[in-house]
């Protein structure tokens, strides 16, 4: 008798499920160690940042993407390349800025909080603000200084989760010491 | 089933393990193993149960762990378990030739000292897992040479 009940064999991937709970447990931790919100989220981003910076290469690697020309570029390939291999999902860009330098990425369907619910106690949390540090320790890597931030929650009632990326500047590739 | 990309996985799993390293105070560093291993615990039995919502009853305790070492290993682990043994009493051991968490680390005995962290958090879903299907039971974890270990399960019986 076989139990295979619909196991994928893709040698590259899990079951969401299994990522989405492990996230889970460690938010429900970092709620527990931290007293504040705050303080949470920016634990969030810090850890997500530490694995932007090694996501990147992973990346780079098997997509064979080249450096951008224009932020516009960078956007378009962050939403339907990097979140579409990693989280199977694709958000949609919109909201650009007059001056070309901001964009919003609105997600549908969040797989990080398929299972959520957020108490009242925690209006504060940004549940998922781990991308946001992905995606700035990503761009980083690249050269790209950018600020994320969540600016609408579903899990906060929002009717929709967006995420706001700001490019600030380009960073220059540094000198070594004692040479020109 | 939706997917995620494994290394997605393998690095949250590493960040987890180094957030509670730093977390932990001097005095508990004892304690750094138990945290992850609970974390797991809380895992695995929600996966477990989501896991085994459309397959029939197990018929034995044999039958949960053939589970344990086949679909639930090939789901999480992307491999099953090479080498399951009993001694009919209750101890199983599960050996792992090429455990994930452990491949990217080494393939001998360096940092050797530092692979307990990395295996607590599976010991603790297994046990979360055999938990939910109603095994009460110890999980722990030995290796002698990564990217090889063993996890031996001890059904508690009351």
């Amino acid at each position: 008798m076989s139990r295979q009940g619909g196991r994928s064999t893709d040698p590259r991937k899990v079951s969401q499920e299994l990522f989405t709970l492990t996230y889970g447990s460690l938010v429900s931790q970092l709620v527990k160690d931290y007293e504040s919100d705050e303080e949470v989220n920016k634990q969030l981003d810090k850890m997500g940042y530490n694995i932007g910076i090694r996501l990147v290469e992973d990346f780079l690697a098997r997509s064979g993407e080249r450096r951008c020309n224009d932020f516009r570029e960078t956007a378009d390939i962050i939403a339907k390349s990097g979140f579409k291999m990693f989280l199977g999902i694709t958000p949609t860009v919109t909201n650009w800025s007059a001056a070309g330098d901001e964009f919003s990425l609105v997600f549908d369907n969040n797989p990080l909080t398929d299972f959520v619910e957020l108490p009242e106690e925690h209006s504060q949390l940004n549940y998922s603000n781990i991308l946001c540090g992905v995606i700035r320790g990503a761009l980083e890597t690249v050269q790209m200084d950018v600020n994320v931030r969540f600016v609408q929650d579903v899990l906060k009632g929002d009717n929709q989760t967006e995420v706001k990326v700001k490019f600030i500047k380009r960073l220059e590739d540094a000198v070594p010491a004692g040479e020109e | 089933m939706k997917m995620a990309d494994d290394v997605l996985f393998e690095f949250l799993h590493m960040e987890i393990v180094s957030y509670v390293e730093q977390s932990a105070r001097k005095d508990e560093k004892d304690r750094l193993v138990a945290k992850l291993e609970q974390m797991g615990y809380r895992v695995g039995q929600s996966v477990a149960e989501r896991f085994t919502k459309d397959t029939p009853r197990f018929s034995s305790e044999l039958d949960i762990i053939k589970f344990i070492c086949k679909d639930f290993w090939s789901s999480v682990y992307k491999k099953q378990i090479d080498n399951l043994r009993t001694n009919h009493q209750g101890v199983y051991v599960l050996q792992d030739n090429k455990f994930r968490f452990l491949v990217q680390l080494s393939a001998s005995k360096q940092y050797l000292e530092v692979a307990p962290k990395y295996l607590a958090f599976t010991c603790g879903l297994v046990r979360g897992a055999l938990a939910s299907l109603g095994m009460k039971c110890i999980v722990t974890a030995e290796v002698s040479n990564m990217p090889a270990c063993k996890f031996q399960i001890m059904i508690q019986r009351s």
